[in-house]
């Protein structure tokens, strides 16, 4: 089936493929952490990345950010190699983390300030994105105010906006709304959709199962491997589910 | 078993939590569900003697949290938000300091942690700094437990947990309740709401509803509709521009959608969605989860 694939894709579809990943290897010793992945993402795509809890997502995201290298495999990220050019992969990418984006002793324009010095915009272009994000976000009002008093929702929104500072081709989101509350959480997918509309590649981890349903293909990841990638959909069709939630269970447990 | 009255807690001008009360029986599962900065961990550490409040009172198995800490620390089990068990001492060290902490063995409580302990027993000799985030999990569970305590208080013991270990985490609650603990538990995930006998929801240090999770769903009065289409993301931008509408959100496949006063029917709404050429339209009447009540909730309060 892959195989038939590969023979029948087009250069276009080619150009359309932001992450190509084939055959990627890592291990750690004699441990191995992700078991010849193979996968591709197109512009514009809301890619959901998922699996169990030590099932290697970080290790193959930490990857297509170029902070680590595989062991073996191919791999090109915005059209560059993962091996060589990972200083232009850094350019071409944000990255935002659950756990640490911003700095709380900073205020939120000294935040912008910081990151845009650290991807290399001029003062202007500087300026000019932080307004219109701030206006945005509706934001305005606290700009002179430390990340540390603003709530979690707020902030996750805000460090969205700055991992795309630099006009990315592609976002990194590590489980971007773990303990947000459900109204923000929502408005954050609105950001997500919106970027894809606008045809940034969104690479989303998250542990919300509703939140599956959002992205335009999902895959699975169990012990290393992608043992699922397709729609919501067919996902939900190929393992006889009511929901992603029944996917993950059945996959992740080995029911199926 | 737990009581609470009144409690006020402020951090400088931040109010942490505003005039708290509420009991919990004896072998009841409560469950404390609110997104982060809700005041749940300021609850759960007031209630453990950890810290003070500013006014009001609360009692644990008939002992006050400020007089009688000593009591209560004694016959409470506590599993803080974070890991918090000695990374650098390998699993069975961790628990045997703990159950020596409390003048106990391992062995004197062994049936009581044998579910949740067997499952990590062959990783014994391990650090606890090397486990997986499933195996810490269960260790900080059977340490807390190894006292036998009469009230478990766990603070988001499954955040960030992927759904297949949230979900035999619950199992485990679920058995030790049926021996008779009861069991305070936090959580932002609103679907795990359904597993706990009560629920209060939080927010903004308030708790805006507390009652069984069927009675909580049964109050809602709001006509929802669930609503999908080939294109979701126009979708929930058309349905926001409709001047009827009150709240869309997505929810999972679907979005969920509310009119303000209720006033528009599924005919109206999928007659203005097919003037928008929505193709692979459904739209129809849906029971509200936990989750819809609790953003109802929200927008009552002030954002």
């Amino acid at each position: 089936m892959k195989d038939e694939l590969l023979k029948t894709e087009t250069v276009t579809e080619t150009n359309n493929k932001v992450i190509q990943v084939k055959n990627l290897v890592k291990k750690f010793g004699s441990f191995v952490a992700n078991k010849s992945l193979t996968f591709d993402v197109y512009r514009g795509e809301i890619f959901g990345f998922l699996g169990a809890n030590g099932a290697g997502k970080t290790t193959a995201m930490r990857i297509l950010c170029g902070l680590s290298s595989p062991t073996s495999g191919e791999i090109t990220v915005g059209g560059y190699d993962i091996y060589k050019e990972t200083e232009k992969i850094k350019k071409n990418i944000g990255y935002m983390s659950q756990k640490f984006s911003l700095y709380e002793d900073m205020t939120v324009s000294e935040n912008i300030r910081f990151y845009g010095g650290i991807y290399g915009l001029s003062i202007s272009k500087r300026k000019e994105r932080e307004a219109e994000m701030l206006a945005k976000l509706k934001m305005d009002e606290v700009k002179n105010k430390l990340i540390s008093s603003l709530p979690l929702g707020w902030k996750q929104k805000l460090a969205f906006s700055v991992a795309m500072l630099h006009d990315p081709q592609i976002v990194f989101l590590d489980e971007p709304t773990g303990g947000v509350d459900p109204v923000t959480r929502r408005q954050f997918w609105d950001l997500i959709y919106e970027a894809a509309a606008n045809g940034k590649t969104i690479f989303v981890t998250t542990h919300y199962m509703d939140e599956a349903e959002y992205c335009d293909r999902v895959t699975i990841m169990v012990d290393g491997r992608i043992d699922a990638l397709d729609t919501p959909d067919k996902l939900k069709k190929q393992f006889n589910a009511q929901n992603m939630d029944e996917v993950f269970l059945k996959l992740a447990r080995g029911v199926s | 078993m737990i009581k609470v009255e009144n409690i006020s807690k402020s951090y400088d001008k931040v109010e942490a939590l505003k005039d708290i009360s509420f009991e919990v029986e004896k072998g009841e599962l409560l469950g404390l569900i609110g997104p982060d900065g809700a005041g749940k961990t300021t609850l759960m550490r007031i209630l453990m003697t950890l810290i003070l409040q500013d006014r009001g009172n609360a009692t644990m198995a008939g002992f006050d949290v400020v007089k009688s800490y000593k009591n209560i620390r004694l016959l409470v089990g506590y599993m803080p938000g974070r890991f918090s068990l000695y990374q650098d001492l390998s699993v069975e060290e961790n628990l045997n300091f703990f159950a020596t902490v409390f003048g106990t063995t391992i062995e004197e409580n062994y049936d009581l942690i044998k579910d949740i302990y067997s499952q990590i027993e062959p990783f014994k000799t391990r650090l606890a700094g090397r486990l997986s985030g499933g195996m810490k999990q269960k260790l900080a569970l059977s340490c807390a437990l190894i006292h036998k305590p009469e009230i478990l208080v766990l603070d988001e013991p499954t955040t960030g947990v992927d759904v297949v270990s949230r979900k035999e985490f619950w199992e485990m609650l679920k058995k030790l309740q049926q021996q008779g603990i009861t069991i305070l538990v936090s959580t932002p995930y609103m679907d795990e709401a359904s597993l706990c006998d009560r629920v209060a929801l939080i927010q903004k240090g308030q708790i805006m509803q507390i009652d069984s999770p069927s009675t909580i769903v049964e109050n809602y009065t709001r006509k929802l509709f669930a609503v999908r289409s080939g294109e979701m993301y126009r979708l929930i931008n058309d349905l926001r521009s409709f001047e009827k509408t009150d709240t869309a959100y997505a929810f999972g496949q679907y979005l969920h959608y509310t009119s303000k006063n209720d006033e528009v029917e599924a005919t109206e709404l999928e007659q203005y969605l097919l003037e928008k050429e929505h193709v692979q339209l459904q739209v129809f009447d849906i029971e509200p989860g936990i989750e819809d009540v609790f953003m109802e909730l929200m927008s009552g309060k002030e954002l």
